[in-house]
């Protein structure tokens, strides 16, 4: 990582020290949406461990991509972005430096959302907790990433908090939650294949339902991380040096 | 050294020519002042120089090479007419980011902080200052390094008279150094303290010149009046 990405990833981490509302949200919605769900389903437990196991990563999904993509907007919109491209930083180091001050939030995030699952809240998963935490935050970072390039695409905050519904819920209803995939109309399962969240969630959800690990497995995390990747490097390219 | 060398500049935004086809030369080691009226162009053309504005045709040499070339990044500061500062961060926090992006010590952001007169307030959350200090906040990072061609727009509007004389005293031994810079303008007394100047007037160069020769040649005592007499000599 050069010193500029670095530079950039402490003082987006400074700025977020100095919003704690913010950082209170981003812990605590996760949290309390999961606690909600323990008490809907509180005399289906089998429901909850079903559905509570997946939404420690889908939760964190969402509200990633929210915040960042409404940052980096701020970031666009106030100048500071074109005193940026002045100066002698390569694009892709500020990605890279949301991405990892992201990052380090969507570690905290998943965490907690995790623990307090497992603990307090009685959530049983078949696999390894330690892989529902580490995929958990994965699917916080392919929020993140998704939120950073979709903000290119925003004018204003008020766009960016629509993409929400726009981009990201028809993933979430396609990813496999609600219908399992094979009994969804052809055509939906084949745009739910170029969803990146569907290998995320399934991922997620082999691991708490215990079901194989095998190449399809390993076709969700290569997928998760490609995608992740992807994003962030289309994010970098639609910086641009000169605009209108 | 050869400043900035501006020929048959075209600027277009939003289908409206802005810069139908500019040509001016900004002399180095002197302060040139960029004066017109709010929509004349100034902002504009600044953005050109620093490479940040999509151009529709011409040229614009910053010290001998393209501007936006990544050579011309370390040499060139650039402040917007808005702060551009990150408003959640301490003035401090702030100029310490830019110095890493810049690569330079961190004993510059002291020496910006006084510059600027900001000492009492270098470590205050920026969106706690008044608008004047936040310009200041934003006027240092461009002092950060040593640039070469420092590209001002507003950088003095709003403040305090003294300070703003200490401003131009600081612009003007920058000068001193072999600097280059344009400051823009419009309020007319400042143009009093510029080595040369730049008269804009929708998106066409009016007149340049020093002060004192623009005062000469329209017969005025005011450079407000030399301003109008120009305007109706061109009409």
């Amino acid at each position: 990582m050069t010193a500029a990405a670095v530079a950039t990833a402490v003082r987006v981490l400074t700025q977020l020290r100095r919003d704690p509302r913010t950082v209170a949200l981003i812990v605590l919605v996760p949290c309390l949406l999961v606690t909600l769900l323990r008490y809907l389903f509180d005399r289906q437990p089998a429901v909850f461990d079903r559905v509570g196991g997946t939404m420690l990563g889908i939760f964190p999904f969402l509200t990633m991509f929210v915040v960042t993509s409404v940052t980096m907007l701020r970031e666009r919109v106030t100048g500071t972005l074109e005193r940026l491209m002045t100066m002698p930083l390569r694009k892709l180091d500020i990605l890279v430096g949301y991405a990892v001050a992201f990052g380090v939030m969507a570690v905290l995030q998943s965490t907690a959302v995790s623990l307090l699952a497992f603990s307090a809240l009685d959530l049983h998963v078949q696999g390894s907790r330690g892989a529902v935490i580490a995929l958990a935050v994965g699917n916080a970072t392919l929020g993140m990433a998704l939120g950073l390039f979709a903000s290119a695409f925003a004018r204003t905050e008020f766009q960016a908090v629509q993409f929400m519904p726009a981009i990201v819920l028809p993933q979430v209803l396609l990813s496999g939650l609600f219908v399992p995939r094979d009994q969804m109309a052809h055509w939906l399962r084949v745009i739910s294949d170029v969803f990146p969240l569907t290998y995320a969630y399934d991922a997620l959800s082999r691991v708490t339902e215990g079901r194989g690990l095998g190449g399809r497995f390993a076709l969700d995390l290569c997928v998760t991380i490609g995608a992740t990747l992807l994003a962030l490097l289309l994010g970098a390219a639609t910086l641009r040096r000169r605009t209108a | 050294m050869s400043g900035i060398e501006i020929r048959d500049l075209r600027v277009v935004r939003g289908g409206q020519v802005v810069l139908p086809g500019l040509s001016v030369t900004v002399e180095p080691a002197r302060v040139t002042g960029l004066l017109g009226p709010s929509g004349s162009g100034k902002t504009t053309l600044m953005r050109a120089i620093v490479g940040v504005q999509i151009v529709a045709g011409g040229e614009v040499l910053v010290l001998g090479e393209p501007a936006g070339s990544p050579s011309l990044r370390r040499r060139v500061a650039y402040i917007t007419q808005a702060p551009s500062v990150y408003a959640d961060l301490t003035v401090r926090e702030n100029l310490h980011y830019f110095t890493r992006i810049l690569g330079l010590a961190r004993d510059r952001v002291d020496a910006a902080v006084d510059t600027v007169a900001l000492e009492k307030e270098a470590d205050a959350v920026v969106n706690r200052l008044s608008g004047g200090e936040r310009a200041r906040a934003s006027l240092a990072t461009a002092l950060l390094g040593e640039p070469e061609v420092l590209v001002l727009d507003e950088p003095t509007v709003g403040l305090d008279p003294l300070l703003r004389r200490d401003l131009w005293n600081t612009f003007h031994g920058l000068a001193g150094q072999g600097a280059t810079l344009l400051v823009s303008s419009h309020v007319m007394e400042e143009a009093e303290r510029c080595d040369e100047l730049i008269l804009l007037r929708e998106g066409g160069i009016l007149a340049t010149g020093t002060p004192a020769a623009l005062k000469e040649r329209t017969g005025a005592h005011e450079l407000d009046d030399a301003f109008l007499r120009l305007i109706e000599a061109g009409a």
